[in-house]
């Protein structure tokens, strides 16, 4: 049953574990696996070099001559534009989360009173609450605040439901922290606000730079609230301007790809050098939620 | 000393205002509208609104695009418990498995990445996929010798609900997949040496030490994806346009939003937002029970 010559081949001393079929069947599959996932994203990336001709007529081949024009037209024809909301929303959404659930979590963890418990109870509701259900009164919220169709119609709603999660795991990691810490600096005289600049946010910076980069994956692919919130083509971030974008070229698949890669492949590379954070806050937010 | 300069009990309350406030005013006073919302019959742009009392929720039980919406829902959250969950969990442990060490974080990498890529983006990816005939995949098939099989993925009614569950599980797979690589990571090396030692069969070995560590990420993971199959709306929305052909591929999500935004009966989407808030309260009650149990 066992294959001979790929174990000699793969193990330089000595036959320790020897490829069974079964591995080398598996390893297929996970090449396979790899196809399926990597093509797709290669051929974006190959496709945006290409006439539009070329794309529907030669969709397996490599692009004769990179066309590069195809990004130039994508960044004049609108996509600049989204990339730049998208940078203003997704950074104010992250302002707004880590310091109002950074001040939250302080206070939620080094002040226990019956109720601060109480507070506890909506904050964790929170978490199960399915944006969807809150789509028709926001929108009526937003439009009577007059703050529909401008930015503030995303950072603030993405900032609200993207507390209940972070104040959480920011509350966690305060909890953790040594009482004895803090009743040092309350001998030296420090009043709350200091202990908390001082003290607790310096220390916890590897969270909050877990729910930074997490707020960010949030705020930069939200597509629901951006579709809704937003009417005019000035204010649309990525997600949304994507789909504005399409109809708008028409058959033009060239620039409409360049500009797919655009709003993907910056953020991608970001969070893969990341990915260690990016993991952990995965599991902290999927473990509380 | 503690008791004297902790003396304001106002500071406190001051700490948590600002997330109070926003908490207050974004998500609980819309989800209490809703309710309010749901007995009246009005449109987006005009303040009058008509009290219909139960009119809608009546109208909710007849509609049988609701009855295709939740069904579509319950096949998304049917398919992806298979698939990211339970495929992703026997990928995980692949992946984690020491004959595939030297290969396993290039492929865990690969695997993340549809993950990072906004589902606009991986939307309109399938657009090209599956268009009926320059796509990637009726062309695949033509060359592999199976244009038996070709067909207008997202134009057809029977297939377009099941492409469009296609591409989530591509989109999400990897994530479901990395929860679990993490916590087969923190199982201690020992309990599968002496699972070797005794001469254990691999699949005995993940059944007998894998499974059982990873049983509370699995009922984690299981509930994401259920609560996630319910929430679905940019899939639908843009690669059938709006849940089409008809309504063969609407979601609850899409419903609500078409219903309030394109039909403007504000009044009966608040309804729609109600069944489903009802459904998350519901999953959320039941994971706190399975965690209950699992705790002790």
């Amino acid at each position: 049953m066992r294959t001979a010559i790929l174990p000699v081949l793969l193990s330089h001393r000595r036959v320790r574990n020897p490829l069974s079929a079964a591995q080398v069947v598996l390893f297929l599959c996970l090449c396979i696996g790899f196809v399926m996932i990597a093509y797709p994203m290669f051929w974006i990336i190959m496709s945006s070099l290409k006439t539009s001709r070329e794309i529907t007529t030669e969709i397996w081949s490599l692009p004769t001559t990179p066309l590069w024009r195809n990004y130039v037209i994508a960044w004049r024809s609108g996509i600049s534009q989204y990339f730049l909301n998208s940078m203003i929303v997704t950074i104010s959404t992250i302002l707004g989360v880590i310091v109002v659930a950074s001040l939250a979590g302080y206070g939620l963890s080094r002040y226990r009173m019956l109720w601060t418990n109480l507070v506890l109870i909506p904050i964790m509701g929170g978490m199960m609450l399915n944006p969807q259900v809150c789509l028709i009164p926001l929108y009526r919220i937003l439009t009577n605040l007059g703050i529909r169709n401008t930015l503030l119609a995303l950072i603030v709603p993405y900032i609200a439901f993207r507390l209940p999660m972070h104040t959480l795991i920011i509350r966690s990691f305060f909890l953790a922290i040594p009482r004895e810490i803090e009743e040092s600096a309350l001998m030296d005289g420090c009043t709350g606000f200091q202990i908390y600049g001082h003290i607790f946010v310096p220390m916890s910076r590897p969270i909050l730079v877990t729910s930074a980069i997490l707020t960010s994956y949030y705020a930069w692919n939200e597509f629901m609230f951006a579709l809704i919130f937003i009417d005019s083509n000035r204010y649309r971030t990525i997600p949304a301007g994507l789909m504005n974008f399409r109809d708008a070229l028409q058959v033009d698949y060239g620039p409409l790809l360049a500009g797919m890669v655009i709003s993907a492949l910056p953020i991608m590379i970001f969070f893969i050098s990341v990915q260690k954070y990016f993991v952990r806050g995965l599991l902290a937010g999927s473990v509380k939620g | 000393m503690k008791s004297s300069c902790r003396g304001s009990s106002l500071e406190p309350l001051l700490f948590t205002l600002p997330c109070i406030v926003m908490l207050g005013v974004f998500v609980y006073l819309p989800l209490i509208q809703n309710f309010y919302f749901s007995l009246y019959s009005f449109s987006a742009f005009s303040p009058n609104k008509l009290f219909i009392g139960l009119e809608n929720y009546r109208l909710l039980v007849d509609d049988p695009v609701v009855r295709t919406a939740l069904i579509n829902n319950v096949r998304y959250a049917v398919i992806s418990v298979l698939i990211q969950v339970c495929f992703g969990l026997v990928l995980a442990a692949i992946l984690e498995d020491k004959s595939f060490k030297r290969v396993g974080p290039f492929f865990r990498t690969v695997f993340f990445m549809p993950v990072l890529m906004s589902i606009s983006v991986v939307c309109l990816l399938f657009g090209f996929i599956y268009h009926p005939i320059d796509g990637l995949l009726n062309q695949f098939l033509e060359i592999v010798g199976l244009p038996f099989l070709q067909r207008p993925w997202l134009g057809s009614a029977r297939t377009a609900i099941w492409a469009t569950i296609a591409v989530s599980q591509w989109h999400s797979t990897g994530y479901i997949m990395m929860l679990f690589l993490v916590s087969i990571q923190k199982i201690p090396e020992e309990l599968y040496e002496a699972c070797e030692l005794d001469g254990a069969h691999k699949i005995t070995r993940f059944r007998v030490v894998t499974l059982p560590h990873v049983k509370e990420i699995f009922f984690v993971a299981s509930v994401i994806t259920v609560t996630g199959s319910f929430m679905v709306f940019s899939e639908p929305y843009i690669l059938t346009r709006g849940g089409g052909p008809g309504t063969s591929s609407i979601t609850m999500a899409v419903y609500l939003y078409q219903s309030g935004f394109f039909r403007d009966m504000m009044g009966y989407a608040s309804t729609l937002a109600i069944v489903i808030f009802v459904i998350s309260v519901v999953l959320a009650v039941f994971q706190a029970m399975v965690f209950r149990t699992g705790k002790e």
